[in-house]
């Protein structure tokens, strides 16, 4: 292990996180309110510990390995959980205990959207705002953000951007400097911000919460500046624009890249995960609508297929924006769109979950066993188009779905024994393992009214979703302290 | 800068290593072998593509398309010349690198025109290291020889020792032991720290002197940094591969050659292309066959096989049993150091010989010749400075005025076939050659812009 390294980049990274708590002072000003006080103290906070880090080894000039790699995300995500806690801490407009606080900043950076504050509506923007962009921060990763503004991290930076970022396969790179893969990845994250939010204001949100929202929907986040999430606008427009973003923030982001690279959407179309996934998202759409109009929830066509395709959408990329309260949804509906934020959406994209790669690897296996049944000697690769996949990553991708039902089981048990009942307890773990938000059942509008050791439980959660387990779990083994 | 390797193999993983070690430069490796190229890129900030290097759709996708330089390092020559074609010819891409091993490419004429097989720069890492180890052996001695300004000068590196004039002496005193000689000292490292040298440093036993030089005035400087053996006569090469037959070639007329090859169909083959020179069928590590041919009596033993590890036991076994010199062939860096701290005089190694070559392909500014040195940590330039006063950054300066970053010093120029040594109050001239010598890799962006000309004269 190699400390001084470590410690140098956590530094740094510290401060510059500590920077991001600036913006809500401008819109604590542009508001006229009280509010900025905070986050000049978490800011200072945040910058101090950064320093007191940093400042003894900086002049360390050693290589990341991968190993410390893995340490400086799953060290880094921790401490920034915390520190990203301190402006909601210190706010005197809301009473927040820490684990709360953490709670909710940890919520925030994973994704996950699943929160301990009512009464939004009342809080002060610039709290309001700090949430939202805790959200964008962590959708594409506030790691890949430090990999694509400091050069220094040199090899390094493709150790601690394969440890961040989802997805079986962490070895294509869109150019060959890593900074400008980082750096390529952030700007088509920013356009889709930017169009999102202008597609907002045009669809008749305000400035503000045009902002907000297009913070939580490209990052999949699902965080709100209301309590009634996306369903206080009531628009259908609105509606349409969320469902088009959060769509296409589950593709994974390199389609992205080359279609505007090459201005052509061919590569969306050859893509075989691409085309899993809008097919998965069609079909639950479909049955979900299917399932309203069959028990009549809705009295309007228009509600239940707006609402339906909404919520389809919205679970199933792991977003957790509400238009309607799913969870008294009638028959299987609810664990329906529950179990299909277990898939999640693209490798590469902002969303959690299993994603929809790793899925279609698992299934196309089973295809081939059933083959295998019947032709004993066929030798049959596992193809993605045209292409056989690798074993190694077939392995890992067993590896990682087997790793994901055991935390899954183990968090739930521990949930449980907390003394939550069932359907709580399992929805609350799915919604943030899948790093979803709302949950089913005393989770399904907010986790206020958990204990406080089920709420670390699902901090634990968040956590293990976003880095997509093994980061964090490789810590946890012998193997790695190892010398 | 956009460059694309094609083949992640010795030479090209180094040079993937070397030339990303540059921030500017972008690179994308092409092989065949998914594991290799792994591996590389767990290692180097690179892009890494999977497929046949000569295959257009592969060069598509590793970007030939806005590539500044293809450098063609595979295996196979024709796989090398197919790619520098399909580079040329579907992505018009300006720099057409290949390494060429065949000798019968290499010497036919017309053959590498733009018009028949686009390769600008042929690169033959056997013929590089032949001529490196030719030059050692011309020069007892010395570490590292090479060539500026087409053979003109030589920067020289030396261990100092006690019987040198100058050990013990400040460099000032240079002139006034040899005074009609062009010359000077470049840099010295002493305990593998880097120093410029002053006016009032003392050489010291077991510093590394490298001195630039007149070809005429090599020895007379070597003389002055330690005791000047005798000339090379008795040679004996181990390895009758393409390296060695070349060396047993180019020194047969010369020197003593005796080459051990282990192969009985090898051995004779080349014993029908080599004059002079005796062919041993063999082992080079077998003890009795080196005694039998007087291995105390020779002058210099190069272990030249392809396999390292034996190059390493039988040159250790060539100098235990009385061989004056001994040097072996090294790919693995991490052996370098291992072996030139014990009982292996000069340890040679094919990439850093050849990396050279290549860099100065990628250096912006008129670079004519790149040397690697120590492992890559130095680098010996030689750039032409171009523009008139006041549009460059160096034309119409005094030595002392130009803007060096730290590490570098101008030790030569060459001014219309004339050596000239560089002092500080020296006034480069359009089209000098300007010989820098840096001791700080890192500071080498710096050092392009200064020989960049301004817009204006492009």
């Amino acid at each position: 292990m190699n400390w001084t390294v470590v410690q140098r980049i956590l530094g740094l990274l510290l401060m510059m996180f500590s920077l991001t708590m600036l913006p809500p002072v401008i819109i604590a000003i542009i508001f006229d309110e009280a509010s900025w006080l905070p986050f000049v103290e978490g800011f200072g906070l945040t910058l101090a510990a950064g320093l007191v880090i940093w400042l003894p080894v900086h002049r360390s000039r050693k290589d990341l390995r991968l190993r410390d790699g893995f340490l400086v995300v799953a060290a880094f995500w921790t401490v920034l959980g915390t520190f990203g806690a301190a402006p909601l801490y210190f706010a005197d407009s809301i009473t927040m205990s820490l684990t709360d606080a953490i709670f909710e900043s940890m919520s925030g950076l994973t994704t996950t959207g699943a929160t301990v504050l009512t009464g939004l509506d009342e809080l002060p923007k610039s709290i309001l705002y700090y949430r939202q962009q805790l959200q964008w921060l962590g959708g594409m990763g506030i790691i890949v953000l430090a990999v694509a503004v400091l050069p220094m991290l040199g090899v390094g930076g493709m150790q601690l951007y394969r440890a961040e970022t989802p997805g079986p396969v962490k070895d294509t790179k869109l150019t060959p400097r890593i900074t400008e893969t980082a750096k390529a990845l952030w700007y088509v994250y920013l356009a889709f911000t930017i169009t999102c939010a202008v597609s907002y204001v045009i669809a008749g949100m305000g400035w503000f919460d045009a902002l907000c929202h297009a913070f939580s929907t490209v990052a999949i986040g699902g965080f709100s500046t209301h309590d009634m999430s996306i369903g206080y606008f009531g628009s259908t427009a609105v509606d349409l624009v969320a469902i088009v973003f959060m769509f296409a923030a589950g593709i994974n982001f390199s389609l992205h890249f080359y279609a505007w690279r090459y201005v052509s959407i061919k590569h969306y179309s050859q893509d075989t995960e691409f085309r899993a996934y809008a097919m998965i998202l069609i079909v639950l759409s479909f049955l979900v609508v299917a399932g309203l109009f069959y028990h009549q929830s809705y009295a309007s066509p228009g509600d239940t297929i707006i609402n339906g395709m909404f919520q389809a959408v919205s679970i199933a990329t792991t977003t957790g924006f509400t238009t309607a309260n799913y969870a008294s949804w009638p028959a299987a509906l609810p664990v329906l769109l529950l179990f299909a934020s277990f898939i999640g959406g693209s490798a590469g994209s902002t969303a959690g979950g299993i994603k929809v790669i790793r899925c279609l690897l698992i299934y196309k296996q089973g295809l081939r066993e059933i083959v295998r049944l019947v032709h004993p000697s066929a030798e049959i690769p596992v193809k993605l188009g045209n292409k056989a996949v690798q074993f190694r990553v077939v392995d890992a991708v067993w590896g990682f779905f087997s790793v994901y039902i055991v935390v899954f089981v183990v968090l739930m048990l521990a949930i449980m024994a907390t003394g939550l009942d069932q359907v709580t307890s399992f929805s609350a773990i799915a919604a943030t393992l899948n790093n979803l938000g709302p949950g089913l059942g005393d989770v399904s509008s907010g986790f206020m009214t958990l204990s406080d050791p089920a709420k670390w439980i699902a901090i634990a959660g968040m956590l293990l979703g976003r880095l997509e387990i093994f980061t964090l779990l490789v810590l946890i083994t012998p193997t790695f302290w190892r010398h | 800068m956009k460059i694309l390797i094609l083949g992640a193999g010795q030479v090209g993983s180094s040079a993937a290593y070397h030339l990303s070690r540059e921030e500017s430069n972008e690179v994308t490796v092409v092989d065949m072998r998914p594991e290799v190229l792994r591996e590389l890129q767990d290692r180097l900030d690179i892009r890494t593509v999977v497929g046949h290097a000569a295959h257009p759709e592969v060069l598509d996708r590793a970007g030939a398309n806005d590539a500044d330089i293809v450098v063609a390092l595979t295996d196979t020559d024709e796989t090398n010349m197919v790619a520098c074609q399909v580079a040329y010819t579907l992505f018009h891409t300006p720099t057409k690198i290949a390494r060429i091993r065949a000798a019968e490419y290499m010497n036919a004429k017309n053959l590498f025109t733009q018009d028949a097989i686009p390769v600008d720069v042929r690169i033959s890492p056997e013929q590089l290291v032949c001529e490196y180890v030719e030059q050692l052996i011309l020069y007892p001695g010395a570490s590292q020889v090479l060539d500026f300004a087409g053979g003109r000068v030589r920067l020289v590196g030396v261990k100092s020792d006690r019987d040198g004039l100058l050990v013990g002496q400040r460099i000032a005193t240079l002139k006034e032991h040899i005074p009609n000689t062009e010359g000077r000292i470049a840099a010295i490292y002493r305990q593998g720290k880097a120093m410029l040298p002053e006016g009032d440093t003392v050489i010291q036993d077991g510093d590394e002197v490298f001195f630039i030089a007149d070809r005429k005035d090599i020895r007379v400087f070597m003389s002055e940094m330690r005791r000047l053996e005798d000339p090379v006569r008795r040679v004996v090469i181990a390895g009758g591969g393409n390296i060695g037959l070349r060396l047993a070639l180019a020194l047969e007329q010369t020197n003593q050659v005796k080459i051990i090859e282990r192969d009985q169909l090898r051995a004779r083959q080349i014993s029908e292309q080599l004059n002079k020179a005796i062919v041993l069928v063999g082992d080079a590590a077998d003890e009795e066959l080196l005694l039998e041919e007087n291995i105390d009596n020779v002058d210099v033993f190069c272990a030249l096989t392809n396999s390292e590890e034996a190059n390493i036991l039988s040159s250790m076994l060539a100098k235990r049993l009385g061989s004056q010199k001994v040097m072996a062939l090294i790919n693995r860096a991490s052996y370098v150091d291992l072996v030139e701290a014990g009982s292996i005089d000069i340890a040679i190694s094919p990439q850093q010989v050849t990396i050279g070559s290549l860099l100065a392909h990628v250096r912006r500014g008129d670079v004519v010749k790149v040397h690697s040195l120590r492992r890559g940590a130095a680098e010996a330039i030689e750039a032409i400075a171009h523009g008139k006063e006041g549009e460059s950054k160096v034309v119409g300066r005094k030595i002392e005025d130009i803007d060096l970053p730290k590490g570098a010093a101008i030790v030569t120029l060459v001014r219309d076939g004339q050596v000239i040594i560089a002092h500080h109050d020296t006034v480069i001239q359009t089209d000098d050659h300007v010989i820098l010598f840096l001791t700080d890799r890192r500071k080498i962006e710096k050092l392009e812009k200064l020989f960049q000309v301004g817009v204006s004269f492009v």
